[in-house]
């Protein structure tokens, strides 16, 4: 059994016990600790800024050129937070309850209470370092609202937050930097990590820019390298953003907890065709503002602004009239499916539905600005184009960026969406402290599997990041490094940095000699076809068991036909791109293997056997109430371990918004 | 929208690293749908060269949704290509026509050495932020974020500024390649908020003092920049900073060159 070394006691003190009791470093010893930072999105910069200020010597990498550009950057909506602003009845622990049965009760109870009362300083945090929120006139902060809540907690800058969230902890990075506390590494790429004698002690990198193989010794190693959903091929993620930093963790003993928990979301762009490289989203918030609907007639094929009222179906509203366009997001993904797959899509390729603005800009913003503005009695195009101005201050950038791609404009048309792999849930196992099972192995934000349980809720994510980085893990590390003060620099000279950089670079070797016929964009497209049909929202036995066969077919096609141009010791983006195709392939294999034992449904696992009479997840609390930590032993073989989950607090019931 | 396909020309700059010389190169490729976006039609030319056994041509992207800032060409003389306020990866195909020729090159500035083909090393503006781009506040303010109320025009104008994306085409487009645009986006930013009140002298005097030593040429105030920032950062930030630079240099109590 795994042991999650939650802190003892009531849930409401658990975390202040634990930095009331954790052990510390004194300056003097933290300036002879030395850190490694993989990644540099929210977690890993907020994480190295705060260890670079606390006095470690920190060295952080990242494979963009700046680690201003890291993923986080293009989270849109916001960040939620218990400050209860509104005095709408929020309190930490309502965003706790929120949090728990938004992620289907699939988490620990200890880690999300944690979560949710480190949110309120995050605002501190950034407000301070000059990130610029939305604010109302009189000057203080703005909420909006996001899906699986029913009050507003929700900061955010238009549609930008991840991006200025971002620049906050990239600025205090880069403070860092100057002040010599951290070694910035960019392109630079980790392709293994260093272990000796169960402990993580450094890393293996490949200089991007010259291929040039490097070690580098650290007291510990801190894994901040984001989600996996581009293993799908298509999804919301970055080009570059890959697994392969916690799969080579993985594959030297790190354990991965629910790796087949993924998150669609229900509002990204459809797909136009073939040549399609990557889904964009639109915003959660969106859906304060936006009602989804298709019509109530199966093909039709009239223009969305001719069909009248009482021709369109608003399913949300019709089936969960309490939360309404705000439910979760693995429901309203699967809403969307249905209404397709029965034959009510819309565009050309019946794939989508509609999110429909018109409605708010008139009644909503349009009468209140009307007002505001003393105009008496105006007519519906006054309204909408006063509408127009308030939306476009609320999410103008989204609106932009949708008539760029679609060629259509959302404030006449209603915007066509469809589902779209965007978050992991999975990741990483990790203790309470944030230790994978590799002792001095950290791993944080979408990396770990920790605080989101079988679904995310919207503008979490950044939250769960900076709530890691900023707050859980200067404390937590700590209570490890302290028994490392002894421990001086172990000499990248030692055999286990040779082993390990030698494994790195027959591997590139290996792969740059197979000098077959097909690309590596090939094979990631197939990967991700195989993983979307059989794996994504809906998944049943037999597709996941030819889901499994058909990737292990693909590996062994990969590793014997597979053609990467140029040399080694040069910038090389195919030969990036196929390590980490590699690895995703193997990944695929575990999410499929995962999906498979979990017979049951929860939150964004769908499995087409375990559902509700009218639809929904149906979860086996007595079989499956456990976190499912998968230890990798040999190819295509990996050891089931569990930790069981315990409710001490909230009672687990079958998730309804109605 | 009709939806169409076509046939282009491209030229596209290749340059195997630093140490080389480069130059265009002409490919054609076939069948480009209206509906791609530029990148894409970028991957269809790539997976033809690897297939033809060629060297593919290197590029930067990464989040392909106009926000990360990695993308960048310089495309028929334009940085971004022809759309306004649009990152390379937002440029769609449906902005030319079958039978074109376009002409791609990497950001052209001594400031942004190249490494390959349409790759540039932007480096030198994470040094200009370490360089005073930022508030001092280490991690555990235990201030409330409501303490600290902002008026709402001065907040919009800061989050109008903070919008940099930092992809360096400000730099590109100008003749004189200023980076102007980008240090008075972030000197704007944090000098609008009464938490960057504090250190704003020596934040100006620190990223324009860097900004020079990196090699960026001075502002001419040609405004080429804000035409071509797909941000659509404003100008009037350049005008900011002048007068923070001026008011910083006749009121700082620091001894220069001390």
């Amino acid at each position: 059994m795994l042991e999650s070394k939650i802190s003892p006691g009531p849930l409401e003190k658990k975390w202040t016990d634990y930095k009331g009791h954790c052990k510390l470093v004194n300056p003097a010893n933290k300036r002879k600790l030395e850190i490694i930072v993989v990644g540099t999105g929210l977690a890993g910069a907020s994480a190295a800024a705060s260890l670079g200020e606390l006095g470690y010597k920190v060295k952080a990498f990242c494979f963009q050129d700046s680690p201003r550009r890291a993923h986080s950057i293009a989270a849109q909506g916001g960040i939620n937070a218990a400050k209860n602003y509104q005095n709408d009845g929020d309190s930490i622990y309502r965003l706790f309850y929120d949090t728990i049965k938004g992620g289907d009760y699939r988490s620990r109870e200890g880690n999300v209470h944690r979560l949710a009362e480190v949110s309120v300083n995050i605002i501190d945090q950034c407000v301070a370092q000059g990130v610029p929120f939305a604010r109302e006139y009189g000057g203080l902060l703005n909420n909006r609202s996001f899906g699986g809540t029913q009050v507003k907690r929700t900061f955010y800058a238009a549609g930008q937050t991840g991006q200025q969230l971002l620049i906050g902890a990239y600025q205090a990075l880069e403070r860092q930097v100057a002040l010599g506390n951290v070694k910035m590494y960019s392109r630079h790429e980790m392709l293994d990590i260093v272990v000796i004698d169960g402990k993580a002690r450094g890393i293996i990198t490949r200089d991007l820019i010259d291929g040039k193989i490097e070690r580098f010794f650290g007291h510990a190693v801190l894994l901040c390298s984001g989600g996996y959903g581009n293993v799908f091929y298509l999804s919301t993620n970055a080009m570059g953003s890959n697994t392969s930093a916690i799969w080579k963790a993985h594959k030297k003993g790190a354990y991965f907890a629910n790796p087949c928990y993924t998150q669609i979301h229900p509002t990204c762009i459809p797909v136009t065709g073939e040549h399609q490289s990557k889904l964009t989203l639109m915003s959660e918030s969106l859906r304060n503002d936006g009602r989804i609907w298709v019509p109530k007639k199966q093909n039709d094929t009239r223009k969305p602004n001719d069909i009248p009222e009482d021709e369109r179906d608003y399913y949300l509203e019709r089936k969960y009239p309490a939360y309404g366009n705000l439910v979760p997001r693995d429901v309203a993904s699967r809403a969307a499916k249905e209404r397709c797959d029965a034959g009510y899509g819309v565009g050309t390729t019946k794939q989508a539905v509609y999110l429909d603005f018109r409605y708010n800009l008139i009644n909503k913003y349009g009468k209140a600005e009307a007002s505001r503005l003393g105009i008496e009695n105006p007519d519906e195009a006054k309204l909408v184009e006063l509408g127009k101005e308030v939306v476009k201050e609320e999410y103008g950038n989204l609106f932009d960026m949708y008539e760029k791609i679609t060629a259509e404009n959302p404030y006449e048309v209603p915007m066509r969406i469809y589902p779209a792999v965007h978050y992991t849930m999975g990741g990483l196992w990790v203790d309470y402290e944030l230790m994978s099972t590799i002792r001095g192995l950290y791993t944080l934000g979408e990396a770990n599997f920790s605080d989101h349980g079988a679904n995310r809720l919207g503008a979490s994510a950044l939250m769960q990041g900076l709530a890691d980085g900023y707050f859980v893990l200067p404390y937590t590390i700590g209570n490890y490094l302290a028994d490392e003060i002894a421990t001086k620099p172990i000499p990248t000279t030692h055999e286990a940095f040779a082993v390990a950089e030698k494994g790195v670079i027959e591997r590139i070797n290996t792969l740059m000699n197979i000098k077959g016929k097909r690309t590596v964009e090939s094979f990631h497209k197939r990967l991700g076809k195989i993983m979307w049909e059989k794996c994504g929202m809906a998944r049943n036995a037999q597709g996941l068991q030819e889901a499994i066969r058909e990737i292990q077919e693909l590996k062994k096609e990969f590793w014997s036909d597979l053609r990467i141009p140029g040399g080694t010791d040069e910038m090389n983006p195919e030969l990036d791109k196929a390590g980490r195709v590699a690895d995703f392939i193997e990944l695929g294999e575990l999410m499929c293997i995962d999906a498979l034992h979990r017979n049951e449904s929860c939150g964004g696992h769908f499995r087409e056997e375990y559902q509700t009479p009218d639809g929904e997840a149906l979860r086996k609390d007595d079989e499956y109430m456990y976190v499912a930590a998968w230890e990798f032993k040999d190819e295509h073989k990996w050891e089931l371990h569990k930790e069981e989950l315990k409710y001490e607090e909230v009672k687990p019931t079958q998730r309804s918004y109605k | 929208m009709e939806h169409y396909s076509m046939n282009l020309t491209l030229k596209i700059w290749k340059q195997k690293n630093a140490a080389t010389r480069g130059a265009f190169e002409t490919y054609q490729v076939k069948d480009i749908s209206s509906e791609m976006s530029f990148l894409e039609m970028f991957d269809v030319l790539n997976e033809q060269l690897i297939h033809e056994g060629k060297d593919p041509i290197a590029f930067d992207h990464d989040c392909r949704e106009g926000i990360c800032g990695t993308c960048s060409m310089y495309i028929n003389g334009r940085p971004h290509g022809p759309w306004q306020g649009t990152t390379t990866c937002q440029l769609h195909m449906r902005a030319f026509k079958d039978g074109d020729t376009i002409v791609v090159e990497p950001w052209r500035a001594n400031a942004f050495p190249v490494i390959k083909d349409l790759v540039v090393d932007r480096s030198a503006f994470d040094r200009i932020i370490q360089a005073g781009g930022f508030i001092s506040v280490n991690t555990g303010v235990s201030v409330d974020g409501n303490t600290i109320p902002v008026e709402k025009e001065k907040a919009d104008k800061a989050f109008a500024a903070a919008a940099c994306i930092g992809c360096g085409a400000c730099v590109a487009a100008c003749k004189n390649s200023s980076a102007m645009l980008f240090v008075s986006a972030k000197v704007a930013h944090l000098a609008l908020l009464p938490q960057g009140n504090v250190e704003r002298k020596g934040r100006v005097e620190g990223m324009v003092s860097q900004m020079d030593k990196e090699g960026f040429g001075a502002c001419t105030f040609t405004e080429a920049c804000e035409a071509v920032c797909p941000k659509e950062i404003s100008v009037t930030n350049i005008s900011r900073l002048n007068a923070e630079y001026a008011m910083a240099g006749l009121t700082t109590d620091k001894q220069h060159g001390s």
